[in-house]
Parts: structure tokens; sequence; C-alpha cells
């Protein structure tokens, strides 16, 4: 997916972000915008830093300096229900999935629209519901446990769950890790699809280049802490940097 | 030398463990009373904690109440006091027995499903999927569980002080003949309110340090598997340890209490 981004504002913008884990310096000073509409993948190596970027971004995790404003908020200056509330507009898919496994796929999509959208009426819900699951080609599914799904059916299920509070930006944790070749081509489609019909803006975090080649109009490489390279997928590819070539031709 | 570092060490972090349960329990406070309340889940817990307690409470505290009528016979028996099984027994397990054992069950039983329950949530990135939801995972996941075992803990030590008594009356019957009516006649006259209320002020404390502690080691869990089955085996160990110190005090405040 190579299409031109819009030139529209920035719902994501980090500044110069540091953080550290004891005397190890994970982040140290990394900056990135995301405009409307637009997907950005976080390119990089196991344990370089990315899973603890977008945590930053959600604030799961505190920072130890620099800025992040997320749809003009700055996420650090907020108390617990100006973030919980901000988190509304935003969708989070997991590595792990994170699908609540004491729940059927139902109770998974109706627990954040029942408790974030209290006005919605039962028949509101159930139609939430079925759009979500439809969109991701799961519906029959609705009455299973997260236990009797496949890998691909639970990351499916899994956007379908961020997907139905209509969030504003969607950030994606290594989608298709752990997932064959056909089933992760299958996540990135839809992850398109859904970036089309929602115009959600995303991040995506990966080390897959296929899944990065196919999702991202931009992507920012994440090593040693800061922004090593950007660009186009082309552009890094035929890069005359020896770590990146390497990286894109392994 | 390297003993005593090693000793500052472990007091220094037994220490801030105090401290963090002491915070925890603190949020517990500040939470568990502001709404929006999670009566459902708060039901749903309480049917989990409390129902499904039942058979093992219940068949636990028969066992209970027939064993040591059993072993104080012999004793009564050799000072002729055999007429006073039925008080004993009942003072014995109604104050001290009844409350503690049945604790100590649920810290095994309830603490343990607690700690893992949340310590897998926690590995699996469960509480963050609902903290990145907008839910507050601690009111939803820790509130209603604490609040869970502070309610039913006194309605299952209720329940064993009864099936206890009736093991007791069976016990009573394998070398003698008392009959129903004159069993529980010597019970209740034995019995005081000082002796139930004490018992059943402090199974609430008891089912709040089991709920406590539980959801404290599994909400805090860490280090993949092993930190699951860490936080399932400290959620035993320190709630255990938590009943006896909690009985140690209850004793200490019911006897001023008597005193005066």
């Amino acid at each position: 997916m190579n299409y031109k981004t819009e030139d529209n504002k920035n719902v994501i913008e980090i500044e110069n972000l540091q953080k550290s884990f004891g005397s190890n310096y994970v982040i140290r000073g990394f900056s990135l915008n995301v405009k409307e509409k637009e997907s950005v993948a976080v390119l990089g190596q196991s344990g370089s830093g990315k899973s603890v970027l977008i945590k930053c971004v959600i604030g799961l995790i505190e920072t130890d300096k620099g800025n992040i404003k997320v749809l003009g908020k700055d996420i650090q200056q907020l108390d617990q229900l100006e973030l919980d509330q901000l988190r509304t507009d935003i969708g989070f898919l997991f590595q792990s999935n994170a699908l609540y496994d004491s729940m059927t796929v139902r109770e998974n999509l109706e627990f954040p629209l029942r408790r974030l959208r209290r006005d919605k009426s039962k028949d509101e819900i159930d139609a939430a519901v079925k759009e979500a699951l439809e969109d991701v080609g799961l519906f029959h599914t609705l009455n299973l446990m997260p236990s009797e799904l496949s890998g691909g059916m639970r990351k499916r299920v899994s956007i379908a769950r961020t997907l139905i509070v209509q969030p504003k930006i969607i950030l994606y944790d290594e989608p298709t890790t752990g997932l064959d070749p056909i089933t992760a081509r299958e996540i990135n489609l839809l992850m398109n699809k859904v970036q089309e019909k929602y115009k959600t803006a995303s991040i995506i975090i990966s080390h897959d280049l296929d899944c990065i080649k196919l999702t991202a109009q931009r992507i920012v490489i994440l090593k040693d802490g800061i922004n090593y390279q950007e660009g186009s997928y082309e552009e890094l590819k035929n890069s005359k940097d020896k770590w990146v070539k390497a990286f894109f031709n392994t | 030398m390297i003993k005593t570092a090693f000793q500052f060490k472990s007091i220094r972090h037994f220490l801030f463990l105090v401290g963090d349960i002491g915070r925890f329990a603190l949020r517990f406070f500040r939470e568990g009373f502001h709404p929006p309340f999670e009566w459902k889940e708060v039901f749903k817990q309480s049917v989990e904690i409390g129902y499904r307690s039942l058979s093992l409470v219940g068949v636990t505290a028969f066992i209970m109440g027939l064993v040591l009528t059993i072993q104080s016979r012999p004793t009564l028996v050799e000072f002729g006091a055999e007429s006073w099984l039925p008080a004993m027994v009942s003072v014995s397990l109604i104050r001290e027995i009844g409350p503690v054992i049945t604790a100590l069950i649920c810290a095994g039983k309830i603490g343990s499903r607690i700690g893992a329950e949340l310590g897998s949530m926690r590995v699996t990135e469960q509480i963050d999927a609902m903290e990145v939801s907008g839910t507050n995972p601690f009111k939803y996941l820790v509130t209603t569980r604490i609040l869970s075992t502070t309610l039913m803990l006194p309605l299952l030590v209720i329940l064993a002080d009864t099936i206890a008594l009736y093991g007791a009356f069976l016990a009573v019957n394998i070398k003698g003949a008392v009959s129903f009516q004159l069993f529980f006649n010597q019970v209740f006259e034995t019995l005081r309110f000082s002796d139930l209320i004490p018992s059943i002020v402090k199974s609430f404390f008891f089912g709040f340090a089991i709920g406590l502690i539980g959801c404290y080691m599994g909400y805090n869990s860490k280090k993949g598997t092993e930190g699951v089955g860490n936080s399932a085996n400290s959620a035993v160990v320190i709630s255990s340890l938590m009943v006896f110190i909690l009985d140690l005090i209850a004793v200490q405040i019911t006897d001023l209490f008597y005193e005066l």
C-alpha cells in the first residue's frame, strides 16, 4: 500500500522521547509525527524498544523525558480520568492479543462498549458487535471462548475488539508475529481494510518486512533508541546504509 | 559482612513489601467506595468465592468437629468431666478453631485462585488491555474480589461452625448417648454473644486479608509463567500468615473486653 499521505494535522506528536529501565537506556531521544489517516511503521530489531515506544504513547509506561501529544493532548499532563477518556479514541492491538480468556468472543467485544458507552442500548451493542465481527469475517465465533480459536482468529477478534469503539488511532504491536505467511497476509489486508473503512491513523510496530510493505506508508527505523532512518519501503530497501541494507536483504 | 548485607537487603525488601501492600489497601478504600460500583462483578465473584467453597468448607468443618470431640473425650473422662464435652467443644469451635481453620482453607483455595488468575491476566497483558480500553482494572478486578472475600468469609465461618457442631454431636454419640436436643441445649447454654461476635468480626478481617494479599500478589505478578506460580504461592503463604497474625491481635483485643 503506497498511496500518498494527505496534508492533514498531526494526531500523534512524539518529541525527544527518552525511557530507561534502571541502567538500560531503551529510548534515547526518539521523535515522530503521525498525521490523520496515516499509517507509520516503526521497524527495529527485537529488544530495540518498539513496544515500549507505543506503550509510552498510550500511557501504559511513564516516560523519563520528552513530550507525547495524542490528539492534541499532552499525555503526561492528563489525570487518570482524562487519560481514560483519551484512550477511548485509541485502539491498541497487543502482540499477545490479550483477549479476556474467561469471557466469550461476544463478551470480549461487549466489554469496552458496556463500560465506555454506557448510554448504548442492548440492541445497539448487539449491532456493533455484529458489525465488528463481520468486518473481520468471524461472526460465527460469537459464542466461542478465546481458547477455542486459532492464532489468526484470535488476532482478528482482537482487531474487532479494537474497532468496536471506533477509535481515531490504532496502535499495532507486532500484528503478524507468530502467524503463518498466509494468515499474516490476511491480517495485513484486514489492517488495510480497517484503515480505509474507518479512516484511522496508525502506528505499526513490527520487524516483519512483508507486513510493513503491505500496510505502512512511511517507515521509521528505531535503532539504538533513536530515529536511525526514515522513508518509504522502496527508499529504505535501496538505502546505502550497511545496517539497513542487511535488515532489508536478510 | 556478606551475611549482614544480605540480611539488610531482606529486611529492606520485607519493609518495602509491607509498605506496598499498605498502599494497595489504601487504594482499595479510595477506589472501592466511589461510583461507578461493579455490583455485577461483586456478585459473580461472591458466587465463585462463597458458593464454590461450600463443599470443601463443609466437609472440612464436619471432620474438624468430629476429630476435636473424639480427641477431647479421653482427657475429660479422666477428670470425670465428660458431661462438659459439648460445652468445651462448642466454645473451642466457635471462638477459635472454626474461624481460623476456615480462613486457612480459604487462604489456600481462594487466595491461590485469585493470585493465579490475576497473575495470569497480568502476564498475558489482559490487565493492560483493560487499562488501554479506558476501564479501571483495579476497580473492576481488585476491589470486587476483596469486597467479595470480605463478605463471604464470615458466611463460610458461620456455615463451618454449624456443620462442625453437627460433627461434634455425632462424635459424642459414638461412645455415648446424648440426644440432639440435650447436646444443643448444652451448647447454647455455654455460648454467649461475646463468643460469637468477635469470631464473626475477625472473620471479616481474615476475608479482607486473603482478598488483599491474593489480589496484590496477582496484580503485581512478574516474569511470565514462573511469576504466576510465585504469585499463587506467595498469596497462600502470606495470607495464611496474616490469618495467624490477625488472630493473635483479635485474641488480645477480645481479652481486653473480657477483663472490662
